[in-house]
């Protein structure tokens, strides 16, 4: 589903982010990308996102070479890949059905559906009698957990998070895993990137480990 | 083993559903079109202090051209009444003699292209240039009249002053055929100089708007750049992203030339009673044109218009700056 072929990313600062990173990531499967900070990870969800672009190598997503896709067409790529962020990213103007339904409404659903969609994805992530609120009256749990509707609402075939569980306490930060090997149950590949180790390491997934930009041997 | 089997034909469904159909999308880039208008115009409402100013100044730039383009239509249209803009001064032979040159006067009469033709008599014009100089001695001590009979002809309405003066420099007992223009050319000269000052001042001003309107839309980009970062990071293209702002400046357009065909409206009011009260004084019954329901529309029109360009401009400027980072 995800692969990197020899992926470098030098930054033009000559800090070089990545380098030489290979690594195939199957349907279905959960990963782990950890690492500590500066090691890499956050660049490799780029590069996934085309938020950046590789300085050498080949990222290959769902089947298609991302050196082939435009910067028009990178919406249309993005849409297919749902992102949980560490600082969540929501919009605190709008209430909570409004933030998760973003992706449904650019994606051009009629508006039935669009209620119909957004209502499951805050049924399964706890919140939907809390769907008239405005995020800032959330918890941060509560927003992290917004920001995991909006990104699976959507029904990406990728969902890639970011620290998801970076200012959660244990108990939540488990919480929150449970609903990413949820949706992995359902056949989306997950690609979790966390420092969090003592927590990923407790569930039976695959974890790759980036240091100063290279990938050390996987272990599953 | 199985959960796998069966999460992988729940997703395939999955994917199968969300290609949302051809129809559905065209009407939901249309919901989105009346969402935006709807959400731009309640952004517009929600700060009513700053919009007002933005559409007054819109307003006041659009209606000072358009006020000034009515006062030349006006003035136009008093100059185009005045009867006779032109007389042909006719001076005859010094041989004609006066029986000769009132045949002329009755010929003249008679034409269809010519609305009056009035004989001044050159003894009479003498007396009465010798009356009105005081030089009645110097007059008195001339052997023969120095002048000529003279008919003033006015063309009848809709005839080309310089055509009947070629026709009747032709006649026989006419000497000089010499047409009052200068007056009538300076006039029309004037208007098309302030017709022109009305015209360059209406670009300049149309421009301002569209760099008012283009700096209030840069406004607002900058104020929901977190926004449309997010959007950008959940695959909004750059058109669902531009929608709203074009919204925002077609509001601020569409209000500005409102304000600006109701400050005309208010200026012609103002100056109705006035002028009509001076078109009496003058035996006219000359009343004040103003826009009309037509104009105003075109106002309103035109001001969209122009916010829509200005947000446009904006848009295309400041959007592709802001990239996910």
């Amino acid at each position: 589903m995800i692969s990197f072929e020899r992926v470098t990313k030098r930054y033009e600062e000559g800090h070089d982010a990545l380098r030489e990173v290979s690594v195939d990531i199957a349907r279905d499967e959960l990963v782990f990308l950890t690492g500590h900070s500066g090691a890499g990870k956050s660049t490799l969800l780029r590069l996934i996102m085309l938020m950046d672009r590789p300085t050498r190598g080949k990222v290959i997503v769902d089947g298609q070479d991302l050196a082939k896709v435009s910067s028009r067409g990178i919406p249309r790529h993005r849409r297919n890949i749902g992102v949980v962020f560490q600082n969540h990213k929501l919009l605190f103007d709008r209430t909570v059905f409004d933030n998760v339904a973003l992706p449904l409404i650019i994606a051009g659903y009629d508006h039935r559906e669009v209620a119909r969609r957004t209502r499951a994805a805050l049924d399964k992530v706890g919140l939907l009698s809390r769907e008239r609120a405005l995020p800032i009256t959330l918890s941060g749990g509560e927003q992290q957990r917004v920001g995991i509707a909006r990104a699976v609402v959507a029904r990406p075939r990728i969902l890639l998070a970011d620290e998801p569980t970076g200012n959660l306490d244990p108990a939540l930060s488990a919480e929150i895993m449970q609903l990413f090997e949820a949706f992995n149950q359902v056949g989306v590949t997950v690609l979790i990137a966390s420092h969090d180790l003592a927590l990923i390491s407790r569930m039976q997934h695959r974890i790759l480990t980036l240091r100063d930009g290279r990938l050390l041997g996987a272990a599953s | 083993m199985r959960a796998k089997a069966s999460g992988a034909a729940q997703r395939r469904e999955g994917a199968s559903t969300s290609r949302a159909r051809f129809l559905d999308r065209y009407r939901s880039w249309r919901d989105h079109h009346s969402l935006s208008a709807a959400d731009s115009l309640r952004r517009v409402l929600d700060n009513l202090g700053s919009s007002l100013l933005t559409w007054l100044v819109i307003g006041i730039a659009m209606a000072l051209p358009t006020a000034l383009s009515v006062a030349l239509d006006n003035a136009r249209e008093v100059s185009g009444s005045w009867d006779s803009p032109a007389q042909i001064s006719l001076f005859l032979l010094k041989s004609t003699g006066a029986e000769a040159a009132q045949a002329l006067q009755a010929e003249l009469q008679e034409r269809g292209d010519v609305a009056e033709a009035v004989l001044v008599d050159k003894v009479a014009a003498l007396e009465e240039f010798a009356e009105l100089s005081g030089f009645t001695d110097v007059v008195a001590s001339l052997d023969e009249n120095p002048l000529p009979h003279l008919l003033l002809v006015s063309p009848a309405t809709g005839v080309e002053p310089s055509v009947l003066q070629a026709e009747l420099l032709a006649l026989q007992p006419v000497e000089q055929a010499v047409v009052d223009m200068a007056w009538v050319q300076r006039l029309n000269n004037l208007m098309d100089l302030s017709r022109r000052l009305v015209l360059g001042l209406a670009g300049v001003l149309v421009l301002g708007v569209v760099l008012i309107l283009g700096n209030t839309i840069r406004l607002a980009i900058e104020n929901r750049r977190d926004e449309i970062i997010i959007v950008k990071l959940v695959g909004g293209s750059n058109a669902f992203v531009r929608r709203p702002f074009l919204y925002t400046g077609l509001w601020y357009g569409v209000g500005g030339g409102f304000i600006a065909a109701l400050l005309v409206l208010a200026a012609l009011f103002f100056l109705e009673q006035p002028v009509s009260n001076l078109a009496s004084l003058y035996q006219s019954n000359f009343q004040l044109s103003g826009i009309g329901l037509i104009g105003s529309l075109q106002l309103v029109l035109l001001g969209g218009a122009l916010g829509l360009i200005g947000a446009w401009l904006a848009v295309s400027r400041h959007l592709g700056a802001i990239e996910p980072r």
